[in-house]
């Protein structure tokens, strides 16, 4: 059975934390340089050179790309023969989120109480999603998920009639509705089928793969094709300011429903896809 | 679309000037809020009391920066939402605002207070927050330190980039640039 500790958790977690919010994926900025080329909008073409500047400066710098430095969202896939020793998983994902927000000047966006708002100080507590999977190995994967994209996510529990159709009208809705407000270019994260939160959840989890790869299955690979070109027919644009880049992906992740249901989530992120994992 | 170097706070009613789709680059002094002090300001405002700013000819930039590490005036700043400080802005606009950073869409209500009170609605671009820190040049806490990231800081700015979306006019750089690559 492998041992991890407690510290070497804390030290992972900061360190993806601030990673994730000073270095751009390549993959985003692989996207950000092929849409320039197909940008038909001067406007959007300045816009999108701005944000390839702009994660430059973020690298050399050490700086936060953006000053939304999020909720610190966690898919952890702790193997069952791993044993975390001095201390809880969780514990030691909330000092290292701590540690890795105050040590990289990152801001504080977390309030202890959605009606009374008071900020925690900390960024803590992060949002934590544990797997239990095979093996001896544990999984971090961290994301900064920023509120602007946040907020323009939706989820509607839509029934089997509704079909395809549907799912995609809920899709290209969403991202209208979205607009300017949840910083496009995007990264469209969808999940179809499962429960009311076990969809919401795939839709977050489709946002970890990498931007610019497909689905593994075929026909999820084709419907991803299919809904990046109607979306980027909506003119909204890099910032909304109108353009043919709206977004720079579209993630869709399923999962076995009920007979009577057909829930679909939307979870929009910003252009600023900010993900890192470690395996220890 | 025209191109602007003006200062802030607006001087000669520069701002009446100003049309959708125009691109503004600011220079002088503006102060910061979101959320939680656009809430206490109206507050205030409610209760008969005086705000800690005087809002007359001055530009609000919708951030909430990361903090300052050694040696720099700021962290990273670029604009949030604006949509969520709709609530509180057209009472703003009555004590003299003239100009509001931030970024997306705008209510009917906020666009026809614009209109009334001849002020504008920049949009700064989201999530160059890096980028857009180089152009400010210092930054002193004014009010409401116990909001943290949300308190009100006075800024000041050179040649800070961003683009007219809502015009005294009626004018919204939104609407008419995406209405060019609707393709659906």
């Amino acid at each position: 059975m492998k041992q991890i500790t407690y510290e070497k958790i804390v030290e992972e977690v900061a360190r993806l934390c601030q990673e994730a919010n000073y270095d751009l994926g390549q993959d985003v900025i692989q996207a950000f340089e092929d849409s320039v080329k197909t940008e038909t909008s001067e406007a959007g073409k300045s816009i999108l050179n701005q944000l390839i500047d702009n994660a430059n400066i973020a690298t050399a710098n050490r700086v936060p790309m953006c000053q939304d430095t999020g909720v610190s969202v966690f898919i952890v896939k702790l193997g069952q023969d791993c044993h975390i020793t001095g201390g809880s998983l969780q514990d030691a994902i909330n000092e290292g989120v701590r540690t890795g927000y105050e040590e990289g000047y990152l801001r504080y966006s977390i309030v202890d109480d959605p009606i009374n708002r008071k900020n925690t100080g900390d960024n803590t507590p992060s949002v934590i999603h544990v797997e239990l999977v095979e093996g001896e190995d544990l999984e971090i994967q961290m994301t900064a998920k920023g509120g602007g994209a946040e907020n323009m996510s939706a989820l509607k529990m839509l029934t089997p009639s509704d079909g395809l159709e549907g799912v995609k009208e809920f899709i290209l809705n969403t991202v209208r509705e979205a607009g300017p407000n949840a910083c496009p270019p995007l990264v469209v994260g969808v999940g179809i089928g499962g429960n009311f939160e076990s969809c919401a959840y795939l839709a977050k989890k489709s946002l970890f793969r990498p931007v610019g790869e497909r689905h593994v299955q075929p026909d999820i690979a084709a419907l991803e094709e299919e809904m990046i070109i109607e979306i980027n027919k909506l003119g909204i644009g890099p910032q909304g300011m109108g353009g043919t880049t709206t977004a720079l992906d579209i993630k869709i992740e399923t999962a076995p429903c009920h007979i009577a249901a057909l829930p679909v989530a939307v979870n929009l992120n910003c252009h600023a896809s900010r993900h890192k994992h470690v395996r220890l | 679309m025209a191109q602007h170097y003006i200062r802030v706070p607006f001087e000669d009613g520069v701002e009446l000037e100003l049309r959708a789709g125009d691109q503004v680059f600011l220079t002088g002094t503006i102060f910061t809020a979101r959320d939680a002090a656009h809430k206490r300001m109206v507050e205030q405002l409610e209760k008969g009391e005086a705000l800690p700013i005087d809002l007359t000819n001055q530009a609000i930039y919708y951030v909430g920066p990361t903090p300052a590490k050694p040696g720099a005036v700021i962290g990273s700043a670029g604009p949030t939402t604006s949509s969520r400080m709709d609530k509180y802005t057209p009472r703003l606009l009555q004590e003299g605002l003239k100009g509001m950073i931030g970024k997306g869409y705008r209510s009917k209500k906020v666009i026809d207070s614009i209109a009334e009170n001849n002020a504008v609605y920049f949009a700064a671009i989201g999530g160059s927050g890096a980028l857009l820190a180089q152009k400010i040049k210092s930054s002193e806490l004014i009010a409401y330190e116990d909001l943290g990231t949300e308190a009100i800081r006075k800024i000041e700015v050179e040649n800070f980039p961003c683009i007219v979306v809502n015009d005294h006019k009626g004018g919204d750089w939104y609407k008419e640039s995406q209405a060019n690559f609707k393709q659906s």
